[in-house]
């Protein structure tokens, strides 16, 4: 079951005009700034607002202006989560995930779901016969999480569900995602302007801009590409690479990761040996030397060759792009370096990551190609 | 005794009767107006809060031509037996309820506003039809305003003077509402009596204002 669409339509100032398609199951995020129209689609695939073209789910016709056919809100099997939890204050969390439960979608397709386990899963036992008024912010989003899944829905639609959490309360959130993100046996389409966030859910990004899809493609793709910095937003701005766990050390707490043949050491000596992890690196997290230096406690030195320099227009800064063997990296570093160590493209350079670039958040599951 | 108990009887049939058919009836154009982007609907809004400004006599002048055996609405009283609705506790019902519409008509229309989109479309998104929840969603969540709406139009009803008098006069147990028969022992200089219904009327109201207003806050805490 994929999503394809065609929405045009004009929000204030805002003209949206896209077409999109989503693979049958996995995560599909909807990338943008704040005003490049990325709710607005969402609402318009839920059928919360209306834009014009149409809308496929499955085999199943949403909406087909031609056809002059809409099908309302309340007859999609889609899950919603909006970004305030937006539970009923007047049911209990027990109450609110019944409300859900007895309006299950049971059309074939839909994801079937064990009422037991998502409330397991969520950790909900505890908050069943409390108030919503009285949760935090994070417990609050993993009710509207468990609601949204009890509905049973062909599709799961996420609006920034983190955004309105504190750094605490998103951590705590996180885990669940990345579970959902694996087993959830249909599309997800997961908008949000974090690329943090998307790096660890997603496997295929559609960047939104004015209203426009102005890229697409699988993470690690989209994620490297140095032309994007206006979309991407340049001070978060990373690569995702795919790393194997080769061992841990339990005398520093480190592991030793294979990337593309060259080895980095990351804190996190909890991994499996063998195991596929994703790797976060930030372009502001790599500097580059021509020569290997020395004395230095950056543990983490790649060799690789540059394959692309993009200045940053008025500013100080410009980007590299760098293949360390089959991945890429991107680096962010001053014109003025690029002009001191007289860098080029083909150019054979040392990466030197921090360490620190391997937090423990960057370290994401593996997951099956949605593509393959 | 007789001449104390039939008019506190009578106020109180006619309130309860009035208020019933004031929720039945303001709850639909409480939540039009709460909802619709109609451009006229602040005429609506207007003309159902004319009773706030409009003198009793006035709306009682209008209402008994209206009821009266040569006005639109007395022309439909012969299909239920009677000559006219002026004069009668029907036609009462009829004037209160237009007279009392406001208390309720405004704060169930506030109750409807401060829900807001959202939890409605919570229930879009979790299948519920619009009418599914209305009654689910919008009418749990505005009971408080169901609760204030109910309490203002109850007690507004028992209290009304002007448009009773002018529509239904003092016919003992058939439109000699509390308000009129005071009216009546002060006429006739019996002051003692006119004591007994005023003072309990005082009390009555301060007591249901109270109840009412600790109500809301304890509905309050809990819905929040």
């Amino acid at each position: 079951m994929s999503i394809d669409a065609a929405l045009r339509g004009s929000v204030g100032a805002l003209k949206i005009d896209l077409a999109m398609s989503t693979a049958p199951s996995g995560v599909t995020a909807l990338f943008g700034a704040s005003g490049s129209g990325k709710t607005t689609v969402l609402r318009a695939l839920a059928g919360l607002r209306r834009l014009s073209g149409w809308v496929q789910v499955g085999g199943a016709t949403w909406q087909d202006d031609a056809k002059r056919r809409f099908r309302p809100a309340h007859k999609r099997p889609v899950g919603y989560v909006f970004q305030e939890a937006s539970l009923f204050p007047h049911l209990s969390v027990a109450g609110n995930l019944d409300y859900a439960w007895r309006r299950r979608n049971r059309t074939k397709g839909g994801h079937r779901i064990d009422r037991d386990q998502v409330i397991e899963t969520l950790a909900l036992p505890k908050l069943l016969d409390r108030s919503p008024a009285t949760l935090s912010g994070g417990e609050r989003q993993r009710v509207a999480l468990g609601r949204a899944l009890l509905s049973q829905p062909s599709v799961l639609l996420m609006d920034e569900p983190l955004a309105a959490l504190d750094r605490r309360a998103k951590e705590e959130i996180l885990p669940y995602l990345q579970e959902l993100a694996t087993s959830f046996r249909a599309p997800i389409i997961y908008v949000s302007h974090d690329i943090a966030e998307v790096s660890r859910l997603a496997d295929r990004v559609m960047v939104l801009s004015e209203g426009k899809i102005t890229a697409e493609g699988p993470v690690s793709e989209i994620f490297e590409r140095l032309d994007l910095g206006p979309e991407l937003g340049r001070f978060e701005a990373g690569v995702v690479l795919t790393a194997q766990v080769q061992s841990n050390n339990l005398t520093y707490l480190t592991s030793t990761l294979d990337v593309s043949g060259q080895q980095v050491v990351a804190p996190a000596a909890h991994l499996i040996p063998g195991e596929t992890v994703r790797l976060r690196i930030r372009a502001r997290d790599v500097s580059v030397a021509t020569e290997r230096p020395r004395g230095v406690s950056i543990r983490n030195i790649l060799t690789g060759v540059i394959t692309e320099i993009a200045a940053e227009p008025k500013t100080a800064f410009a980007e590299l792009k760098i293949d360390i063997g089959g991945q890429r990296l991107r680096a962010r570093i001053t014109r003025h370096a690029i002009a001191d160590l007289g860098l080029r493209t083909d150019q054979a350079v040392y990466c030197l990551i921090k360490s620190i670039a391997f937090d423990r958040g960057a370290v994401g599951k593996p997951r099956p190609n949605p593509d393959g | 005794m007789e001449e104390l108990w039939s008019p506190i009887r009578l106020t109180l049939a006619l309130a309860t009767v009035s208020t019933l058919c004031l929720l039945v009836l303001s709850t639909p154009l409480a939540w039009w107006l709460a909802r619709s982007q109609a451009r006229w609907k602040e005429a609506v809004a207007a003309l159902v809060a004319l009773p706030l400004v409009l003198p009793a006599t006035v709306l009682g002048f209008y209402l008994l031509l209206f009821l009266g055996p040569d006005g639109p609405g007395g022309a439909l009283a012969p299909y239920f037996g009677m000559r006219s609705f002026a004069f009668t506790f029907e036609g009462l019902v009829f004037g209160s309820i237009l007279y009392s519409l406001p208390f309720v008509v405004q704060p169930l229309r506030n109750a409807f506003e401060a829900i807001g989109d959202r939890p409605l479309e919570v229930a879009a998104t979790l299948r519920a039809s619009p009418l599914n929840a209305f009654f689910t969603v919008a009418v749990p969540m505005a009971r408080p305003g169901f609760l204030t709406g109910a309490v203002l139009g109850f007690a507004h009803t028992m209290g009304e003077f002007g448009v009773v008098l002018m529509i239904g006069g003092a016919i003992p147990g058939e439109t000699e509402v509390l308000s009129v028969s005071i009216y009546g022992f002060v006429e006739t200089l019996q002051w003692e009596k006119a004591h007994i219904l005023a003072g309990g009327m005082a009390g009555f109201a301060f007591v249901v204002i109270l109840a009412m207003m600790m109500l809301n806050r304890r509905l309050d805490m809990v819905g929040r």
